[in-house]
């Protein structure tokens, strides 16, 4: 309990910290007229209400109304109503992107020659431009017949797999000789080994892994909808707030706290589900 | 199993290992080794670091293959027998699962031969009782002392009752107090099981008062240098006062002198 309430009171002065920052780095720049202060040198980024709009602005648009179909309500929830949609997306990617991720890691595990095979190519796969793959795994899913959101969650896989594969491989082979050569006298068959050792050894490696493959996986399904340009959707709503930035920006800067609330949200289901799972060895650590 | 008691525990005959073979950097470890130790047997391997002594271990757990001769347990190949699970083993650093309650490490081996839950349950806690954890079963590995994780190590490797108990140094990283103890709760356990012991050490009172023979290795490639039967009878913790005890600890310290090794 004492642990929900530091972990609320941290982020809630973090939030602080960052207004502060905000508001006043925009209030010392109107000061100045947009320089630095004493000098003629423009700041790095404009304090204007375009760029900069008030925090207080961005708050109120975030319970001002906006039209959705034929109802009307407030961005908040609005902007809520679309994560729905997006968290589905990243949640389909992440997990079949973690079953990639850890298929992979086995199967370098159990053959080297995979491990030297594969890898060079994981790694590889990482360095191609995901504004280039989007439309390409897009098209491709569409022309199996897959629908939309599928399409979508295999753009968060692709971005997903690559951490957990990683982390994956790493765990499997933490266990040392001791261990292994225990279940070898116990003549143990490879995937008994791979049950009872591997994997429960393998994941204080796999966690943190998914911290960053769900994060991930939001920002996947966010492109995603960008470039198959659906209806719905975070993504979607960014895309539409980005196109009238210039005349409302408060929108695009709401439509972003939503992204960033979601990518909280996921994370913390993960450090949840890594407490329960791990708490019985981190009891005694603590 | 249909072995008759005269059949020995273990048969080296005539192993030689050696590392790396082929390769520029060969080791030869073991050359010649012959020894036969009998069922119910409590045998101690000795001799200075780097003689072999794991590696002999290692060769009769089937964890490693010789390169010269072979080894036979209970009259099958050494192979033959770690896949008939006929082995125990404990090693100096307890090699418990973080993860798993001292009862489930105990267990282990248990459920990898598919004893049911039950029998797991009922088994486990015989094995507590021997080992006088009873009260820690609930516990996580890393919640006990260094010797209270070596005593659940020998219960998890003794839970299945195999015929073949291999340690290698397993009371190596202990107090002198924590060490003395163990030895006399690991052959009270010895006393009750009948199961045959070899053991890994590099303690000359370890070695008398553990063992029927001691067996000192030479170094360098790891020859058997001498056999010394010990001949102790019942051991208490007066044994170690025993004048009898230290001429067998002296027999053993100069065969170690004569080989290069300092205890
Ligand atoms: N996997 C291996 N590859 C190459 N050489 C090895 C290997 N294992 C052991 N050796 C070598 O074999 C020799 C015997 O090693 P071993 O571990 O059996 O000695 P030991 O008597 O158990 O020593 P200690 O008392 O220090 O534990 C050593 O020279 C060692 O370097
Ligand atoms: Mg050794």
């Amino acid at each position: 309990m004492a642990r929900v309430l530091r972990s609320v009171v941290t982020t809630a002065l973090a939030i602080l910290v960052i207004v502060a920052v905000w508001e006043g780095y925009k209030w010392a720049g109107q000061q100045t007229g947009g320089n630095w202060p004493g000098t003629g040198i423009e700041l790095p980024v404009s304090t204007d209400d375009i760029i900069m709009p008030h925090v207080s602005d961005i708050a109120a648009e975030l319970v001002s109304d906006i039209r959705d179909g034929r109802s009307t309500l407030p961005v908040s929830v609005f902007l809520l109503k679309k994560a729905w949609f997006t968290l589905q997306e990243a949640a389909i990617g992440f997990f079949l992107g973690s079953a990639v991720g850890i298929g992979l890691a086995v199967l370098m595990l159990r053959w080297r020659v995979a491990e030297r095979g594969l890898l060079p190519w994981i790694n590889v796969s990482q360095t191609v431009p995901l504004i280039a793959l989007a439309p390409i795994i897009v098209t491709w899913g569409r022309n199996q017949g897959l629908p939309d959101i599928v399409c979508i969650s295999l753009i968060s896989t692709y971005l997903t797999f690559f951490p957990v594969a990683v982390s994956a491989l790493r765990g499997l082979q933490s266990p040392d000789s001791a261990h292994v050569e225990l279940m070898r006298s116990y003549a143990a068959p490879w995937r008994t080994t791979l049950f009872k050792l591997r994997l429960p050894a393998a994941r204080p490696y796999l966690f943190p892994a998914f911290k960053i493959a769900a994060t991930l996986s939001v920002v996947g399904a966010i492109v995603g909808e960008i470039s198959i340009g659906t209806k719905t959707g975070l993504g979607r709503s960014i895309l539409e707030f980005a196109q009238r930035y210039a005349v409302w920006p408060e929108r695009l800067y709401a439509s972003v706290i939503g992204a960033a609330v979601l990518g909280l949200f996921v994370f913390g289901m993960i450090s949840l589900a890594e407490r329960l799972v791990l708490r019985r060895t981190d009891e005694v650590v603590a | 199993m249909s072995t008759g008691g005269d059949v020995p525990a273990v048969v080296v005959d005539g192993v030689g290992m050696v590392f790396n073979e082929g390769t520029g950097g060969e080791v030869a470890a073991l050359d010649g080794i012959d020894l036969t130790i009998r069922a119910g047997e409590f045998v101690t391997l000795i001799g200075p670091s780097g003689c072999g002594k794991s590696t002999l271990l290692r060769l009769i757990g089937d964890l490693l293959t010789p390169t010269a001769g072979g080894v036979s347990v209970f009259g099958r190949s050494a192979h033959e027998s770690r896949t008939g699970q006929d082995y125990g083993m404990v090693f100096q650093h307890a090699g418990l699962f973080d993860w798993r309650k001292v009862q489930a490490n105990i267990e282990l081996p248990l459920e990898l031969r598919g004893w049911s839950r039950s029998d797991r349950g009922a088994r486990s806690s015989e094995m507590l009782d021997l080992v006088k954890l009873d009260e820690f079963s609930d516990h996580y590995p890393r919640q006990l002392s260094g010797g209270m994780q070596q005593r659940v190590s020998i219960a998890r490797a003794l839970s299945f009752e195999p015929r073949l108990l291999l340690m290698d140094e397993p009371f190596g990283a202990l107090d002198e107090m924590t060490r003395e103890h163990m030895q006399s709760e690991l052959l009270r356990i010895w006393g009750e099981t009948g199961t045959t012991v070899v053991f890994v050490t590099h303690s000359i009172s370890e070695a008398a008062f553990l063992s029927n023979r001691v067996i000192v290795l030479s170094p360098r490639p790891g020859r058997v240098h001498s056999i010394i039967d010990v001949a102790l009878g019942e051991r208490t913790p007066d044994t170690r006062e025993d004048p009898d005890f230290f001429a067998a600890a002296t027999t053993i310290r100069e065969a170690l002198r004569s080989v290069g090794g300092a205890e």
